[in-house]
């Protein structure tokens, strides 16, 4: 791929134990290209997680990222930045939507405080100017802009997550993480909010990372998948070749343990 | 469904709750039926009044209309002893495997509970004995397990100990609300798996209520569909779901994730086009019931 936005190498993440250090993620490597749907799926304990939170050096002891690992953000590496440029990347080149999204909000502040805040740290903006950019970014996930007097308890599951992805989209990053953004979510809500990303990215150009256990969710949202397991990716392929014609063993496995609503009711051979 | 006496049967029945001067109808006049050896799916969104039902059923709430009859005579409300009888028939599965079991005691004590409460006669000897029973019953092995507290189980493991709880007092029927929503896909077919054969060798009656079509379709052969505490759709599971006819059915079918139909071939359905108002019609009280198949019924939407 060329010029791709994000392009890990050899990545290597251990858990560092008493006795025995835990191989989360084994020499991991792939590319995000531009404008990219790119999503990671394994069941919990596989690493996928871990990745996401290394991508913008969110990960913490006794997680370490082992020497050889490079996570190259267009072509510069995450793992040589002080703190200050980390500050820099964060939100900025990088957002992330967290797994209970629903409850990364304040609880005691409005809505309106909560993009003032990512706002003012990160480019200097005045209340006004916030409050109309606030609003801008809420039309884009479909949220009227007198929701932004609103405390997080006011809005449902479905509208709090739409107000997290429109704070991620504030400083225009390049790369949106979304670590199971809708596993707490209804078919419908998750519907909904899944085809506004894919729109926005259509409009905004940005490239998405999504990570979440549903194989068949991730196939139809997806350009290309990787298939972790027990810390490796196992497979890396166009989305309709991963659901067409699986390589890996552990990719056949997984899609047979997915109960589908047309074709046989029973799967064979699964668990 | 033949069979002239269901277990359990729900009779028009209705609940609501008042919030702040507003009434919110969780249930309304909802009627259905469990049959031995079958299991009845309830599906619906967050809101739907799902779990409301559930509750209704554990005695949890009582109705503010409507009947509903255990063995076909009414429930009586009374003293708690005259109820022994069918808390112990009728026994949940809760969704989250993490808070409804205690985590400072055993699984040996989460087993043996219930035995204590409904069978108090049991020396210690016959209430290991049976316990044991039950954990080989969900493919769990006693010996290992019974020491253990929850903290020490995955996900899955925890589930099947709360299915194994729920059948420790030989129920006939089993709530079981949401029992996979919180476990990996690659554990989710096991507990299916489980409960599937349960219902077959135990002859048990089964209400699983999922937000997941699909997984009712993998255990269930009756489906009802509930919006805003109205069952809209309802018949049996090959039938609605091949030939769904209330548009917040195909609403819901259509949200459901399927690689067949990618996001980047465009196209978006009717239905999700029209949600809000798909929605809004749905939540209206849909007083009239249509037949449109052999056992297969609507509440259509009011013209």
């Amino acid at each position: 791929m060329s010029d791709p936005v994000l392009s890990i190498r050899n990545l290597s993440i251990d858990y560092v134990g008493a006795e025995t250090d835990f191989h989360a993620v084994r020499n991991v490597s792939f590319d995000i290209g531009r404008g990219e749907f790119f999503g990671l799926a394994g069941e919990s304990g596989c690493g996928k997680s871990t990745i996401a939170f290394a991508i913008s050096r969110l990960h913490r002891p006794p997680a370490i990222i082992r020497s050889g690992s490079q996570i190259l953000l267009d072509g510069r590496d995450v793992l040589d930045l002080n703190d200050a440029a980390l500050r820099e990347l964060r939100w900025r080149e990088v957002a992330m939507v967290f797994q209970s999204a629903m409850n990364s909000l304040n609880p005691v502040l409005t809505i309106e405080s909560q993009f003032y805040d990512v706002l003012k740290t990160h480019t200097g903006m005045s209340r006004g100017a916030a409050l109309l950019r606030a609003a801008e970014l809420l039309s884009l996930v479909d949220i009227p802009a007198d929701r932004l007097a609103a405390y997080p308890h006011q809005l449902s599951g479905g509208m709090r997550q739409r107000v997290v992805i429109a704070i991620c989209l504030a400083l225009s990053p390049k790369l949106l993480i979304m670590d199971e953004p809708t596993t707490a979510l209804d078919v419908v809500v998750q519907r909904e909010i899944l085809e506004r990303i894919h729109r926005l990215r259509q409009a905004l150009g940005f490239s998405v990372l999504f990570i979440t256990h549903d194989l068949a969710l991730m196939a139809q949202v997806s350009d290309r998948i990787g298939i972790m397991l027990e810390g490796e990716l196992v497979e890396v392929n166009d989305a309709r070749a991963i659901y067409r014609s699986p390589q890996h063993d552990y990719t056949r496995r997984l899609w047979a343990s997915i109960p589908r609503l047309t074709g046989e009711r029973m799967v064979q051979g699964a668990g | 469904m033949n069979d002239p006496t269901p277990l359990l049967a729900l009779d028009n029945v209705s609940k609501s709750f008042s919030r702040g001067g507003l009434r919110v109808h969780a249930v309304r006049r909802i009627s259905f039926a469990l049959l031995r050896g079958r299991t009845l799916a309830l599906v619906g969104e967050s809101g739907s009044g799902k779990t409301t039902a559930a509750r209704l059923i554990m005695r949890e709430y009582r109705p503010d209309e409507g009947r509903m009859l255990f063995r076909g005579s009414p429930i009586e409300d009374g003293p708690f002893a005259s109820l022994g009888a069918y808390r112990r028939a009728v026994q949940m599965v809760f969704q989250d495997p993490f808070s409804s079991l205690n985590p400072v005691h055993t699984v040996r004590y989460h087993l043996e509970r219930p035995l204590r409460l409904h069978h108090p006669a049991l020396s210690r000897t016959e209430r290991l004995t049976a316990v044991a029973e039950g954990l080989t019953r969900v493919k769990l092995d006693p010996v290992l397990i019974l020491p253990k507290y929850p903290h020490e189980l995955s996900g899955g493991q925890r589930q099947r100990i709360s299915i194994a709880r729920a059948l420790a007092v030989d129920p006939e029927v089993i709530i079981a609300d949401e029992p996979t929503s919180m476990l990996d896909v690659s554990v989710r077919l096991g507990i299916l798996n489980l409960l599937n054969d349960m219902k077959r060798q135990l002859g048990l009656a089964v209400l699983y209520i999922t937000h997941d079509i699909a997984t009712a379709r993998y255990v269930a052969e009756d489906i009802m569909v509930m919006y805003a505490g109205q069952i809209v759709e309802w018949g049996e599971t090959q039938s609605v779901l091949s030939n769904p006819r209330h548009p917040y059915t195909r609403l819901l079918l259509s949200a459901v994730p399927d690689p067949d139909r990618r996001f980047v071939d465009g196209q978006f359905g009717d239905d999700l086009a029209n949600i809000d108002e798909i929605r809004r019609q749905s939540a209206i009280e849909q007083p009239e019931v249509r037949e449109i198949g052999p056992n297969h019924f609507i509440r259509p939407m009011p013209e």
